[in-house]
């Protein structure tokens, strides 16, 4: 069996997966709609910088830190 | 092997930039060195400039720990880094240079089950793309390497490990100025102490324009082709044409001992890393013995050496090489490391016609050297991005091709 890709054509239906109904929102399976910068994209600042800080070995809790990083 | 050879070295160094040349390579390190060294060897374009901020070999090609290696976890990566441990063992007979090449093997030693089916798993996908790594156990390990604690100071005890054996060392510098000089027989300007401060567009509309030529303190400079080589300031460059990839910058580190002899004047052969413990170490030609261990976690330009890094690094290497405890830390230093969120390299275009990166080199760029360069040379004279390179494109993001390996990092 064939199913029809929309970007490849038709293609056997083993290279697919059938997904579930309702499917996810359009903005997490659409290439075009996702928001890729903020997926993958960080600001790199050289400079100083505010950051947040996990105190991990002692209070566990979180804060903000100015720290210059050049 | 004699330090005399750099007495022999004659660079025929660029006085003036000219106005314009076909290619800019922004970075006079290995990277940026080894792509005009090929594109003038290979495809005979030699109106290229290299332009380097400080001296050529200055940032990370002159910072690392020299180990060239192709033991990896994922096919592109092992192709890849195969092909460049090919280009290196036959890099002196090309450049007619003497790089201080030498085949040590490469033990990548584990200390837990998951480590144990992890290490197996790799070494099953080497020897089935052709590269020799082996599973070894304990023993076998203790034979390589008489001077380990196979108890791991009783915390972590050595399970066993992969042999890679096509591994080898060679002397970075010399691998900076064996491609420059080559490069410059050829014709291509090296200019050293010129720094990049902006780089010209023109056009863009609904695109992002196309690429004229780079802004210098020692005046503007047109080309056609720009390629970003740079470590550690990436995205400083990508930040001139307007351009957001997913780089930052972070600090590793490293040190050297004094002079180390085994039994009999016997030199410690093998490169040893220890994938649970994050940390490495091979021995120089002078017979200091050089160590690293992981990159640190938070974003930093800054080329400070940290003492947290000289205490954990040096407990690291004694639990596993107990015989280091009787050495002394000559000399520790820092580098900065563009990562990238998958620990791969990210080559070749970007959506700024004519602008061409090479980065997310982080912390394995040294041994991506001569395939990165050779690859580079020939997208930039073709066109045509080879198929050796193209899963890295900046574009696998947007596609999901992600090229997750930080396992065969070595550094995580």
């Amino acid at each position: 069996m064939k199913l029809h890709c929309p970007h490849c054509g038709p293609r056997s239906v083993e290279e697919f997966r059938h997904g579930e109904i309702p499917r996810v929102p359009d903005h997490l399976t659409d290439p075009a709609q996702r928001d890729l910068d903020r997926v993958w994209n960080r600001t790199n600042p050289q400079g100083p910088t505010t950051e947040a800080w996990f105190h991990e070995q002692g209070c566990h809790r979180w804060f903000h830190h100015e720290r210059d990083t050049s | 092997m004699n330090e005399q050879v750099e007495d022999e070295i004659t660079l025929r160094w660029a006085d003036e930039p000219k106005a314009a040349y076909d290619v800019v390579i922004i970075g006079g390190g290995g990277h940026g060195l080894a792509t005009a060294y090929y594109l003038a060897t290979r495809h005979g374009i030699t109106n290229v400039a290299v332009v380097e901020r400080n001296w050529i070999g200055s940032g990370n090609s002159g910072r690392n720990t020299t180990i060239i290696r192709s033991n990896y976890g994922i096919p592109a990566s092992v192709r890849f880094y195969q092909r460049s441990v090919e280009l290196y063992a036959g890099l002196e007979a090309e450049t007619g240079r003497s790089v201080m090449h030498q085949r040590k093997g490469l033990l990548w030693i584990h200390h837990s089950e998951t480590g144990i089916r992890a290490e197996r798993a790799r070494a099953h996908l080497n020897q089935a793309m052709g590269v020799e790594t082996e599973f070894v156990g304990p023993e076998e390990i203790k034979a390589i390497v008489p001077e380990i604690d196979l108890s791991g100071g009783g915390r972590f005890p050595v399970m066993g490990a992969s042999h890679h054996l096509p591994a080898a060392t060679a002397r970075h510098d010399r691998v900076v100025w064996a491609f420059a000089e080559g490069a410059a027989a050829q014709g291509v300007d090296i200019l050293q102490h010129t720094t990049v401060t902006g780089i010209r567009t023109a056009g863009g509309g609904s695109g992002a324009g196309r690429v004229t030529g780079v802004e210098t303190d020692r005046g503007f400079i047109a080309a056609g082709t720009v390629l970003s080589a740079t470590a550690g300031h990436t995205t400083t460059i990508t930040d001139m044409v307007g351009l957001r990839i997913p780089i930052r910058t972070h600090q590793l580190q490293a040190l050297v001992t004094n002079q180390y002899r085994g039994q009999g004047g016997r030199a410690f052969h093998p490169i040893v890393a220890s994938a649970e413990l994050a940390f490495y170490v091979s021995q120089t030609a002078r017979g200091q013995m050089l160590m690293g261990a992981e990159w640190e976690r938070q974003p930093s330009y800054s080329y400070r050496s940290g003492s947290e890094f000289l205490r954990s690094c040096t407990a690291k290497a004694i639990t596993l090489l107990p015989f280091l405890r009787d050495l002394r830390v000559l000399r520790q230093w820092t580098g900065v490391c563009d990562i990238s969120p998958d620990s791969s390299p990210i080559m070749g275009l970007t959506p700024v016609d004519g602008f061409l990166v090479t980065t997310g080199w982080g912390t394995w760029g040294f041994k991506g050297i001569p395939a990165g360069g050779e690859a580079l040379a020939e997208l930039i004279a073709t066109g045509r991005t080879p198929a050796l390179i193209a899963p890295f494109g900046l574009d696998r993001f947007a596609r999901d091709r992600i090229l997750a390996d930080a396992g065969s990092a070595g550094t995580q």
